[in-house]
């Protein structure tokens, strides 16, 4: 079989507590990282709530994954695009957002952002650019 | 008859917090609690709705907030933060409580 590189998007569009898919998505990226694709993430509607930082589980007794997001760029998976209008119509700013970085080793290491915001019509077309897209 | 109503569902994703708000009277209170608790963010289309209900009391359950990343400034103006402990006193004050699930 020939080795074939193809592109993933992972498309979150859920709040990470209420339901189990922000959580089981973080978990599939992490496998497929494993096997050298290329991996993207896009953060839409509820999805960007992922990614606020400051989430603080200690009283509520649910498990905070949040700190896992900062595990990515280690696994080469350093593409989050998070939608403008969705951040806009739940009242947040990329300055609510986890600060989300990646070492680039083609440039001494340099420490560079994951976090891309985009529009919505950025993002169509990011998504249609993907080989596949994976839903949660 | 007072009533409690309870929303623990996004407002962005589903329409319990828009139900619960053209059903609720005054003198009647809502509990914001798990992903509800999105509604309780000021700047959003939510604030507006929270701000005109005449007469309704609006709460929301601090360790929900505070597992989201929500900080107590970010919310709209009036919503008092209540713990698991004042969500049971809230049950009993109220005849009775409405879940939109």
């Amino acid at each position: 079989m020939s080795e074939q590189i193809k592109k993933f998007l992972y498309l979150n569009r859920r709040a990470p507590y209420g339901t189990i898919y922000a959580w089981e998505s973080l978990e599939v990226v992490l496998i497929g990282a494993a096997f050298d694709q290329k991996v993207s993430l896009a953060f839409v509607d509820d999805g960007v709530f992922e990614i606020v930082k400051g989430q603080d589980t200690s009283e509520s007794g649910f498990k905070n994954f949040s700190p896992t997001y900062a595990a990515l760029g280690d696994y080469d998976v350093n593409q989050l695009f998070v939608e403008k209008e969705s951040l806009e119509e739940r009242g947040l700013s990329i300055d609510d957002l986890m600060h989300l970085t990646w070492e680039d080793e083609d440039e001494d290491w340099a420490e560079k952002d994951s976090i891309r915001v985009v529009s919505r019509s950025e993002l169509s077309e990011i998504m249609a650019d993907q080989d596949v897209v994976f839903s949660f | 008859m007072s009533e409690l109503h309870t929303v623990n569902k996004s407002p962005f994703e589903k329409n319990s917090f828009d139900s619960c708000m053209g059903h609720v009277l005054d003198g009647s209170a809502v509990l914001l609690y798990e992903d509800g608790v999105y509604a309780a963010i000021k700047g959003t289309a939510m604030e507006g709705k929270v701000t005109s209900a005449q007469g309704v009391k609006f709460y929301v359950l601090g360790p929900d907030i505070k597992a989201r990343g929500i900080d107590a400034a970010r919310l709209t103006d009036g919503i008092e933060i209540v713990d698991y402990a004042g969500f049971v006193d809230l049950a009993t004050e109220h005849d009775k409580v409405v879940a939109w699930v």
